[in-house]
């Protein structure tokens, strides 16, 4: 899956205006067809550098350094109007709760047709005619009957479905996926999981797909970049990362994780420092079992170790 | 011995209609339970199975419509309210989200040392414990002054422990106590459960809807579904291989992880509203046949400590 990336996030610094960094020179790179998993804790950032990745900053956020390039076209060069008409088309945008993507007082049909409209000129018998497509492509039981639904009438792995629908209209070539799955029941889940990878085989998207859930990330990406902190502290293979990790983060969040059957959890001492409360040295120095006196005193840069094998530790 | 047993309860809600008097909702159906001392039960289910209200039953929060609630070997809803009295703190619970279980307006002190005021201990004596008790869920004494929003989420939940544990109860409801948090601070607090649990020998009523958090922590396993249980067993049974409840099977098969051959389970939970006949999971259950469909199947005993309900197994 070489060539030229589809996305690429360069250097991305984003802060508070007049206070604290929350995103410190992010990069990384996605390619045609491609899983990239972002994993981290809460606070760490994987959710701002998603929404990044459609030139979206919450109220207050402001990037300060770098580019966000859809194939050589920069993000965050675009207008407001520019960006707006960008999103849908090239890139869209699942997340956690379909309920506040979907708005509750229009059926699903109309939302769709909505989107077909604005970023394909689709209107109509056409519309209605893709727009039931799309609901069958997503495996969402009866389109006929759920076209007419509104939102509440859906159970929760329905609406997600319906927003995937939704998502897919414009024919972007990036999902930015932000806990698509994370509200679901694990049964549902595990169906959802399966849909995406379906799309993926499909229509060659590639997705950018954040996730807390180690496991989660491991059934489905093929590359994946661990956030802490504010910045990617690695980035491997998942074979490399979930066989070999190399951080010590990433061996503390693996040996603290649950899998089916394990006999005894790690548990990582301390927990993630806020922005603004970063430690001058290695941000994970004061939680590392490895660390050494330079740890604390210099901030270590993001290494290539191999070839597509980065990490941000002195001692590797 | 049995610290906790639930013998064939019923419970269900009234729904309230535009109308006036709506359908009656059943949760619960002909469901038994024990919790043995010293033992962790894990409880494990999807959302809508009716798992919490389980634990309000488990907590003595609220009543059965049938069937008995016993406590420590005594009958808790036909004993007088001053004996229920005197039991209750040998009864305590943990919830998912602390932020929402403790008052946002009580210093750490004050929500520790609640518990003990209600039994009348002096102030002093209940502080003095308070530092004792947090020192053992790990947190420093420096935080008894502090508000609930000023801890981070993993301190909350030391907080809630602390304050359930201060009047050393018998038995634990956990209902969801690490959903909320980070995995690397759900691993502390799992360890810092066993520990305590070990402690003070107590017994653990530990339910949630994660698999492999409830296979870790417990010794043995129950399984529900629409308001049953369908699959009762010692751990180890659950990572033998062997053959399990359908609905099981295909929960464990849901777990995330490596790329497997998979089946995955059709469809949704149906809704408590639309309980289907026979066995509760035939709807969607692979291999189901016709007398699934009619014939409610009873919980059996098909190896030491393996229970399950299925005509299929």
């Amino acid at each position: 899956m070489e060539g030229v990336p589809l996305l690429r996030v360069e250097g991305l610094c984003l802060g508070l205006a007049g206070g604290p960094f929350l995103l410190k020179s992010v990069s990384f790179h996605l390619q045609v067809g491609e899983i990239l998993g972002l994993v981290g804790e809460s606070g760490c950032g994987k959710s701002l550098t998603g929404l990044s990745c459609l030139g979206l900053f919450p109220p207050g956020v402001i990037p300060l350094e770098g580019r966000v390039l859809f194939r050589d076209q920069d993000l965050l060069s675009l207008s407001t109007e520019e960006r707006r008409r960008f999103r849908g088309r090239h890139l869209a945008l699942i997340f956690q709760e379909p309920l506040s993507a979907l708005n509750p007082v229009f059926t699903i049909g109309y939302q769709i047709e909505e989107v077909l409209l604005e970023h394909r000129g689709l209107r109509g018998k056409a519309a209605r005619e893709e727009t039931l497509r799309l609901l069958a492509e997503v495996r969402l039981p009866d389109p006929e009957v759920r076209y007419r639904n509104y939102p509440h009438e859906l159970s929760g792995g329905m609406r997600q479905r319906a927003m995937i629908a939704m998502a897919l209209a414009g024919e972007p070539e990036v999902l930015v996926a932000d806990e698509p799955t994370t509200a679901l029941d694990v049964t549902v889940q595990a169906q959802i999981l399966e849909l995406f990878k379906e799309l993926r085989a499909r229509r060659h998207l590639a997705f950018l797909f954040i996730s807390h859930d180690l496991s989660v990330i491991q059934e489905v990406a093929d590359r994946v970049a661990v956030m802490y902190a504010g910045e990617i502290v690695e980035e491997a293979s998942r074979e490399a990362l979930f066989e070999e990790p190399l951080h010590p983060y990433t061996r503390g969040l693996l040996a603290a994780f649950p899998r089916l059957g394990v006999r005894r959890l790690e548990a990582l001492p301390g927990q993630v420092p806020s922005p603004g409360r970063w430690p001058v040295g290695c941000r994970f120095a004061p939680r590392c079992p490895e660390r050494k006196e330079r740890c604390v005193k210099e901030h270590p840069e993001l290494r290539e170790v191999n070839p597509g094998r980065k990490v941000r530790c002195f001692r590797r | 011995m049995s610290m906790l047993v639930l013998r064939e309860v019923e419970k269900s809600y009234g729904l309230r209609s535009f109308w006036g008097q709506g359908a009656r909702l059943s949760v619960l159906r002909e469901l038994s339970l024990e919790l043995r001392k010293n033992e962790i039960l894990g409880l494990v289910g999807e959302s809508g199975c009716g798992k919490s209200t389980l634990a309000r039953l488990a907590l003595a929060l609220e009543k059965p419509d049938r069937g008995e609630f016993y406590f420590l070997g005594r009958p808790y809803w036909r004993l007088s309210r001053q004996e229920r009295r005197r039991l209750r703190p040998a009864l305590q619970a943990v919830f998912q989200d602390p932020a929402a279980s403790l008052n946002p307006r009580k210093r750490v002190e004050d929500l520790v040392t609640e518990p003990l005021k209600l039994l009348g201990v002096p102030r002093q004596e209940a502080r003095e414990q308070a530092v004792e008790m947090l020192s053992l869920v790990g947190l420093e004494k420096e935080l008894l002054p502090r508000f609930p929003h000023q801890l981070s989420g993993g301190q909350r939940q030391r907080v809630a422990l602390a304050r359930a544990l201060i009047t050393r109860p018998r038995v634990v409801v956990l209902d969801e106590p690490t959903s909320a948090l980070d995995v690397s601070v759900q691993a502390q607090i799992l360890e810092l459960l066993l520990e305590l649990q070990r402690r003070f020998s107590m017994s653990y009523l530990f339910i949630s809807h994660d698999l492999p958090v409830v296979l870790y922590l417990s010794q043995r396993v129950a399984v529900m579904y629409l308001g049953e249980i369908v699959e009762e067993a010692p751990r180890e049974v659950f990572l033998a291989g062997g053959r399990l409840h359908p609905y099981t099977e295909a929960l464990l098969a849901a777990v995330p992880g490596k790329e497997r051959p998979r089946r995955p389970l059709w469809g949704e939970p149906p809704s408590l509203l639309r309980r289907p006949s026979g066995c509760v999971f035939h709807p969607r259950c692979p291999e189901a046949r016709d007398p699934c469909k009619e014939e409610r199947p009873k919980l059996r005993e098909i190896a030491p400590g393996h229970r399950v309900a299925c005509h299929r197994r």
